[in-house]
């Protein structure tokens, strides 16, 4: 009994820390330039996909993927980083006084030229990868024997969010991020530097897309061009329902999100169990509709008139 | 100014968008091609698809990622209600009996997938349209995945992801060109009538429209069935022209498509909806046609796939980026004003459509 409750726990947890870690890359961007990024799964998927070498097989040529730990998780985390800054210099930048809707449609088309790059070169098909293949060894933890991986995932995942709140409290880099965030033209004005700021924010928010994609690949042992889709949209749904432009409330809502999917995979009867999903976008809807501000209301993003 | 004076003075918009898809319709009667006979079929749902998406998208200024969803509901009703009932049942064995008995003409069972998914879009739209702004287009995202999601598990009744087949293929182009007329038609008249007219300017001016007595979520609400029907009726001709339905064939990628057509063409303007789609489907059929492969002299040159959807995505950023408001911004095809002179017909700025 013990041994199941603490299953589902790290369950609910290791869900949790990847919904938290997609929403937290999203929230990182929408905070500085009111940018809703559609294309951040795709940035993931890419970041999996620099592990391989172009061919339409569907088992994946290991290329980069062959390095050992410590050099595979900063190589991944680069090209994250690298991708998203590159999206924002060719592309975003040139969005600075769009509407928000605007800049929402152009990541949505520039994810789509991301996925096709990748089907151009890797074809649709999902494939087969054993990234780092020691992690799925269970461990045991009070009794009950729970994957090193979920527990890497957990610690990894609160490691990150300390790490980024000392960033964003401690650094001056950190200071003018929130200052962005609060409120950017005022912080313009008192001399922060937009575009680096901005591509601060992306590139954290690469590294974010990457981790989470790390966790996912290891996870699965698949390589997909759509890969990222689902936890975007669950990463999308924890933003606003935390609140948009809110760190702490997109993470809250993140860890909520992945514990009300576990939740409902235990509770639900079998027959209903493929529907988990759907039952998790219902239920955000109805929250939304209680408190369409989110759970954590960030300063500054309510409408002005 | 009286109600008759604004249809007179925009009547011209819808019939000449009638008119260039009437015109297409000739030329493709005229080469007789099986295949172009095909990709105009397609060009036709894709002008339902995308009206539907305007009459909400383009009325509202909300931008909604779910409509796809409505498309979804009415491909799949058109399915159950024409499949013939001897393959229903071994194919979707949990449909309740009435539904696998019945066996309708496409035109009656499009119509029903309409009234279907406007009526799914009613029920969404309430809860939805208290929503504004970003999170609403997310909201609408949620409820694309969610739609996915059943249709992709519900299998004793939609079959799971695998096809459902048996759907009969209407290969006529005139049911696909009066569905296009009809639904360019309601889009003009919701746009000129009360509603319409009342949720422009909450688009333009929410403010001054909630002081002015505007229900912005009721005028919203109105909007968003009436775009959910004829995406219904998009779908359903879609699954007639195709005669096969997944959940994925209405997800992601035809949200893409119908959406990138819109926002090239001018989100505000059913002119720029219609010739986005008519623009956007020349250019995929050119690409199409270079993935297929081109003789040149003794070797072939072909494109590799996936490069219709890059090439679709750059020019849908480069708009964006250049012209934000699209192609043709809120302007509208009319004929000049009688003492305004010239005798082609051009576009006024400013008018509603």
């Amino acid at each position: 009994m013990m041994a199941g409750l603490l299953q589902i726990l790290f369950d609910a947890l290791s869900l949790g820390s990847l919904y938290a870690l997609g929403a937290l890359g999203i929230a990182l961007i929408f905070g500085v330039m009111r940018l809703v990024n559609f294309a951040h799964g795709d940035v993931m998927a890419f970041s999996i996909f620099a592990l391989l070498w172009p061919s339409v097989d569907a088992m994946a040529i290991v290329f980069a993927g062959n390095l050992p730990w410590f050099l595979l998780v900063p190589f991944v985390l680069a090209v994250g980083a690298g991708l998203s800054v590159l999206c924002e210099v060719l592309v975003f930048r040139r969005f600075r006084r769009a509407s928000p809707a605007t800049m929402m449609i152009a990541s949505f088309a520039l994810g789509f030229v991301i996925r096709y790059f990748l089907l151009m070169l890797f074809s649709s098909r999902p494939k087969s990868i054993s990234l780092l293949p020691e992690l799925s060894q269970p461990v045991e933890v009070l009794g009950a024997y729970i994957p090193l991986l979920q527990v890497i995932t957990i610690i990894v995942t609160l490691l990150v969010l300390f790490a980024l709140t000392g960033f964003l409290r401690r650094t001056r880099f950190g200071l003018e991020m929130r200052a962005a965030a609060e409120n950017f033209t005022m912080a313009r004005m008192l001399g922060v530097r937009a575009n680096r700021v901005i591509m601060g924010a992306f590139a954290l928010s690469g590294m974010l897309a990457a981790a989470s994609a790390l966790i996912l690949a290891a996870q699965t042992g698949t390589a997909d061009i759509q890969m990222g889709a689902g936890v975007m949209l669950m990463a999308f749904i924890a933003t606003v329902i935390g609140g948009l432009g809110s760190l702490p409330g997109a993470v809250l809502a993140g860890f909520l999100i992945g514990a009300a999917s576990v939740l409902m995979q235990v509770v639900l009867p079998p027959e209903a169990r493929p529907f988990r999903d759907a039952f998790v976008y219902g239920a955000v809807i109805l929250v939304l509709i209680f408190r369409p501000q989110g759970l954590l209301p960030a300063r500054g993003t309510k409408e002005r008139v | 100014m009286t109600r008759t004076s604004i249809l007179r003075r925009t009547v011209a918009t819808p019939v000449l968008l009638s008119l260039i898809l009437v015109a297409l319709a000739l030329v493709t009667y005229l080469i007789g091609s099986r295949p172009f006979n095909q990709t105009m079929i397609d060009l036709f749902i894709r002008v339902i698809m995308v009206v539907g998406l305007y009459i909400f998208i383009g009325n509202s200024g909300v931008i909604s990622f779910g409509h796809t969803a409505f498309a979804c509901l009415g491909g799949y009703m058109a399915a159950w209600l024409t499949i013939p009932p001897m393959m229903k049942g071994t194919l979707l064995p949990g449909l309740p009996s009435w539904l696998a008995a019945i066996h309708l003409p496409f035109w009656v069972a499009a119509m029903i997938a309409a009234v279907w998914a406007g009526l799914w879009a009613l029920i969404f739209g309430r809860i939805l349209m208290r929503l504004s702004g970003i999170a609403a287009s997310i909201a609408t995202f949620a409820l694309l995945a969610m739609i996915n999601t059943i249709y992709s598990n519900w299998s004793s009744v939609t079959g799971g992801t695998s096809s459902v087949v048996g759907i009969p293929i209407v290969r006529a182009l005139w049911p696909y060109l009066i569905a296009a007329v009809v639904a360019i038609f309601v889009a003009w008249a919701h746009a000129i009538s009360r509603a319409g007219l009342a949720l422009r300017a909450a688009r333009d001016e929410p403010t001054a429209a909630m002081a002015s007595g505007i229900d912005i979520p009721r005028e919203r609400l109105v909007a968003f069935a009436l775009s959910g029907a004829v995406m219904g009726l998009g779908g359903a001709l879609y699954a007639h022209s195709i005669g096969v339905v997944t959940p994925d064939t209405f997800y992601l990628g035809l949200t893409f498509t119908t959406l990138s057509m819109l926002v090239v063409g001018g989100m505000s303007s059913l002119t720029g909806a219609v010739l986005g789609v008519v623009l956007l489907s020349l250019l995929i059929q050119v690409l199409r046609w270079l993935e297929a492969g081109v003789p040149i002299g003794t070797s072939s040159f072909a494109l590799p796939n996936g490069l219709q959807e890059i090439v679709l995505g750059i020019i849908m950023i480069l708009i964006l980026m250049r012209r934000p408001a699209g192609l043709f911004g809120r302007s509208e095809l009319t004929l000049p004003r009688p003492g305004q002179g010239g005798t082609t017909p051009r576009t006024t700025a400013g008018t509603p459509p």
